[in-house]
C-alpha cells in the first residue's frame, strides 16, 4: 500500500483536530495570511494610517470621557498609555474575532470548489492581525518615549506569551462564530455588538481594581482581563504580575480554543453543502 | 500491486431539502425555541416529516484503475458533481467509502480563489497554493504556467482588467500544471473561446496519455469521446451504465431522447426542464411529433425532403402573447436552427389565443441538412409568465441525396443547402 492512501468516509465520533493535515498544509495559511495581507496593505499608506488611526482616536476619545470626565484611576499610569496598552491587544483580539467569523463566508467561493483543511482559513486571521498589531504598537513606544516610560525588560519574555493568550482566545472564538455565520447568516451582525459589548466587560478603559473582589473573579473568566492587566504591569514596571489571574486566562484561552475548533470540526462537513 | 487507484463502495451523499427560505436566521430558530421550548423533543416523536430527503447519489460501486481515463456522464442532477465534490473532499458522503491512491488534483470550474485585487503573478502563487502545490513547485512551473496562458504582458496587471478569456486561461493554465496523480476534471472546457478549448483538450489528452487516472465529468459528448476509453454513466444517482464510451455515450444520447418520432405528455412530464411557473400552469405540452412532407412520423430524412416539427398544446386561460420556439441542436447542444412562430407576420394575428387545444407547425425546408443526426428543443412561452423548456426532445437522422446523381458526397457538414450558383466567363484565353 502506498503511503498516501486516502480513505473519505462520514465521519463518526470524537473529533480529531487534525494536526497533522494543517502542517501539510501550512503554505496555505501562509498563502491565505499573504494574500490578505496583500489586499490590505496594497495602497500602503491609506492601510498604514488607517492601523494608526483607529486606536488613537479611541485612545483620545475614552481619554477625554473616562480619564478626564470621568476620573477614572489608571493604575500610576498616564491615562492614554494605560487606556491605549489595553487597545492595542483588545483591537488585536476584536480584529481576529471579526476577521475569522466572516472569513468562511468570504471564502464561499474557494470552500465549494477546493478541499484543503477548513481550520487554515479562520487561522489565518491570527496572522493578518499581526501586522496591525505591530503598526499600532510601534506607537505605543512613542508614547512610551513620550511620557518617559520605562518598561521592564521581562516584557520581551512575556509579550510572546500575551499574544498567544489572545491569540488562542480569539482565534477559538473565531472559529466557533465562522462556523456558526455558514448556518445561520445573521451571526454577522450580532458578532460586532457582542463585541462593542465586551469592551465594556474587560479592564481595557478601567483597571480591574475598580472592581470590587467579590466580583473580580467574574471579570477574570474572560481571558482578555488577565492579559491586559499583566501588559499594564510590564509596560508601567511597576508591581508583580497577577499570577493566578493571568492562570485564569492561560487555561480558559486554552479551553475556548479547543472547544472552538472543536465544534468548527465537527460541522465542517456540511459547510460545501449549505455555504 | 495492481490496486485501483480509486475504490469507491457503497457510496451515498443525502441531501435534506428545506422548503422555506435561503438562509436561515439564528432569530429565528432561537424564537422557535422561545415559543415552543419543547418543540425539539416532540419533533422526535412525530420523526422527520417534515423535512424532504433527497438522495444525490446512492450505492455507487466503482473501481478505477490507474492509468485510466473514465468519463462520467449523465443529465443534469444526475449526481456527477456531487461524486467528483466527494471524491475531491469537498464535501463528506453519507455512506460509504472512497478509498484514493495518489495525490489528487480537482479541477472544479477554473478560476475559483482569484482575488480581483491581485496581479496575475500573485493569483497564479495563491491559486496554486491552494490547489496544492508547494511554493517551490509553483517557482519551478511558474515560466510553463505562464508561457501557456499567454498572458504574460499582463502579469503585473490586477486580474480584475483581465477579460473574462484572459482569467480563465490563466486560471486553467495554474491548475493544468497540478501534475496529480489523480485528475478530477469537471466541465473546465465550457469556457474559453474555440481556440483555448482545444488547447485545454490537447493538455488533457497529454495528462492523460501520462499515465496518470483521470476522472473527467462532461457534458461534451464529442471531449469524452476523444480522451475516454471507459464511460459512466449516471442516471438519479445511480451508475445505469459502465463500459465502453462509444457504447455509453451512444446509449446516453438515445436515452435521453425518443427515436419514435414523438413524444407524448407523459413523457414530456418527465423530460420538461426549468419550468418557470409565476401562478398556476397557463399551457401544457401535450405532444411533439416529427413528421414528413406526407404528415406520417418519420425519424429518419432524406435530405431532399421537408422536416415538420409540430408541438401540440392546451392553452388552459386566454394567453396574449405566445410564442413557440424550435431548435434544431447537434450533439453537443450548438444550435443549428432557431426559429419562432411569430418570425411571420401572418403567425402574428394569432399572437392572442383563446382557450383550447392548437397544434403549431414549423416546416424546415428540403435540401438543408447535410448527413447528420440531430435534435429537437422546444420552447413554449406565455411570454413574461411562463417558459417551457423541453432539451433534446427528440432526434432525427438527415440522409443526404445528393443535389444530382452524380455527385452525392461532401455531406459531412452540419448544413449542406442547395445555394444559388452563378459561373461567368471573364476572359477567353486562346
Amino acid at each position: 500500500m502506498s503511503e498516501n492512501n486516502l480513505v473519505i468516509s462520514p465521519r463518526r465520533g470524537w473529533v480529531n483536530i487534525g494536526i497533522k493535515e494543517l502542517w501539510r498544509y501550512r503554505e496555505v495559511i501562509y498563502f491565505f495570511v499573504w494574500r490578505d495581507i496583500k489586499v490590505r496593505y496594497k495602497q500602503t499608506l491609506i492601510g498604514v494610517l488607517w492601523a494608526l488611526f483607529q486606536p488613537l482616536v479611541a485612545m483620545l476619545i475614552f481619554t477625554v470621557f473616562f480619564g478626564r470626565f470621568a476620573r477614572i484611576p489608571s493604575a500610576d499610569m498616564p491615562y492614554p498609555v494605560f487606556v491605549y496598552t489595553g487597545l492595542v491587544l483588545w483591537n488585536y483580539f476584536s480584529f481576529v474575532l471579526t476577521h475569522a467569523s466572516e472569513s468562511m463566508v468570504s471564502n464561499s467561493g474557494i470552500i465549494q470548489k477546493i478541499y484543503f483543511p477548513r481550520l487554515a482559513i479562520p487561522l489565518s486571521s491570527c496572522f493578518i492581525g499581526m501586522v496591525d498589531f505591530a503598526i499600532s504598537f510601534i506607537l505605543l513606544f512613542g508614547m512610551m518615549i513620550y511620557y518617559r516610560f520605562l518598561p521592564s525588560i521581562e516584557i520581551i519574555i512575556y509579550l510572546p506569551l500575551l499574544i498567544g493568550i489572545t491569540m488562542l482566545a480569539s482565534a477559538g472564538l473565531g472559529c466557533f462564530f465562522a462556523a456558526l455565520n455558514v448556518k445561520y447568516r445573521d451571526v454577522r451582525y450580532a458578532v460586532p455588538f457582542l463585541i462593542q459589548m465586551s469592551l465594556f466587560l474587560t479592564p481595557v478603559i478601567y483597571p480591574l481594581s475598580m472592581l470590587s473582589e467579590k466580583y473580580r473573579w467574574v471579570l477574570l473568566l474572560n481571558p482578555m482581563s488577565g492579559v491586559i492587566e499583566t501588559s499594564r504591569v510590564l509596560i508601567s514596571g511597576k508591581g508583580p504580575i497577577d499570577w493566578p489571574a493571568l492562570s485564569i486566562s492561560i487555561l480558559v484561552s486554552i479551553l475556548l480554543f479547543a472547544w472552538g475548533v472543536a465544534y468548527f470540526r465537527k460541522t465542517e462537513d456540511y459547510f460545501a453543502d449549505i455555504i | 500491486m495492481h490496486k485501483a487507484a480509486i475504490q469507491i463502495k457503497g457510496l451515498s451523499k443525502k441531501y435534506n431539502i428545506s422548503h422555506q427560505r435561503n438562509y436561515l436566521a439564528l432569530r429565528d430558530s432561537l424564537e422557535g425555541l422561545l415559543k415552543n421550548p419543547f418543540a425539539f423533543l416532540k419533533r422526535k416523536n412525530k420523526g422527520l416529516l417534515e423535512k424532504e430527503v433527497f438522495w444525490a447519489l446512492k450505492d455507487i460501486c466503482l473501481e478505477i484503475k490507474k492509468g485510466e481515463v473514465v468519463g462520467i456522464i449523465g443529465r443534469n442532477g444526475a449526481g456527477k458533481t456531487t461524486f467528483l465534490k466527494i471524491i475531491s473532499r469537498i464535501t463528506c458522503p453519507t455512506q460509504g467509502e472512497v478509498i484514493l491512491r495518489g495525490r489528487v488534483g480537482s479541477l472544479l470550474e477554473v478560476g475559483t480563489g482569484f482575488h480581483p485585487e491581485l496581479t496575475g503573478r500573485e493569483n497564479i502563487y495563491f491559486n496554486g497554493s491552494i490547489l496544492g502545490m508547494r511554493k517551490k513547485e509553483i517557482d519551478k512551473k511558474f515560466d510553463q504556467i505562464v508561457e501557456f496562458s499567454g498572458v504574460e504582458k499582463f502579469l503585473d496587471t490586477p486580474v480584475k482588467r483581465f477579460s473574462s478569456g484572459m482569467q480563465v486561461r490563466l486560471a486553467f493554465s495554474v491548475a493544468a500544471h497540478l501534475d496529480p496523480e489523480i485528475l478530477l476534471v469537471d466541465e473546465v472546457l465550457a469556457v474559453g473561446d474555440a481556440q483555448f478549448q482545444k488547447k485545454c483538450l490537447g493538455k488533457m489528452k497529454d495528462v492523460s496519455q501520462g499515465g496518470r487516472t483521470v476522472l473527467f465529468v462532461s457534458h461534451n459528448m464529442t471531449a469524452v469521446r476523444n480522451l475516454c476509453k471507459r464511460t459512466v454513466l449516471l442516471e438519479s444517482g445511480r451508475v445505469a451504465m459502465d463500459g465502453p464510451t462509444e457504447l455509453v455515450t451512444a446509449a446516453y444520447l438515445d436515452q435521453n431522447l425518443s427515436l419514435k418520432g414523438f413524444v407524448d405528455e407523459k413523457e414530456i412530464s418527465g423530460k420538461l426542464e426549468g419550468v418557470v411557473r409565476r401562478r398556476s400552469p397557463t399551457i401544457l405540452l401535450k405532444k411533439v411529433t416529427l413528421l414528413n412532407s406526407q404528415g406520417a412520423l418519420c425519424n429518419a430524412f432524406r435530405s431532399d425532403e421537408p422536416v415538420v416539427v409540430s408541438v401540440l398544446y392546451e392553452c388552459l386561460e386566454d394567453i396574449a402573447d405566445l410564442r413557440v420556439v424550435v431548435q434544431v441542436v447537434d450533439e453537443d447542444n450548438n444550435p443549428v436552427i432557431i426559429s419562432q412562430n411569430s418570425d411571420r407576420e401572418e403567425e402574428s394575428e394569432l399572437y392572442l389565443r383563446k382557450r383550447g387545444l392548437y397544434e403549431s407547425f414549423c416546416l424546415i425546408p428540403a435540401n438543408l441538412f447535410g448527413q447528420k443526426r440531430f435534435y429537437i428543443s422546444v420552447h413554449l412561452l406565455n411570454l413574461k409568465i411562463e417558459h417551457l423548456i423541453l432539451n433534446k426532445i427528440l432526434s432525427f437522422d438527415v440522409n443526404f441525396q445528393g443535389f444530382n446523381l452524380q455527385h452525392g458526397e461532401w455531406a459531412e457538414s452540419i448544413l449542406r443547402p442547395m445555394l444559388d450558383w452563378k459561373t461567368i466567363l471573364r476572359e477567353a484565353r486562346g
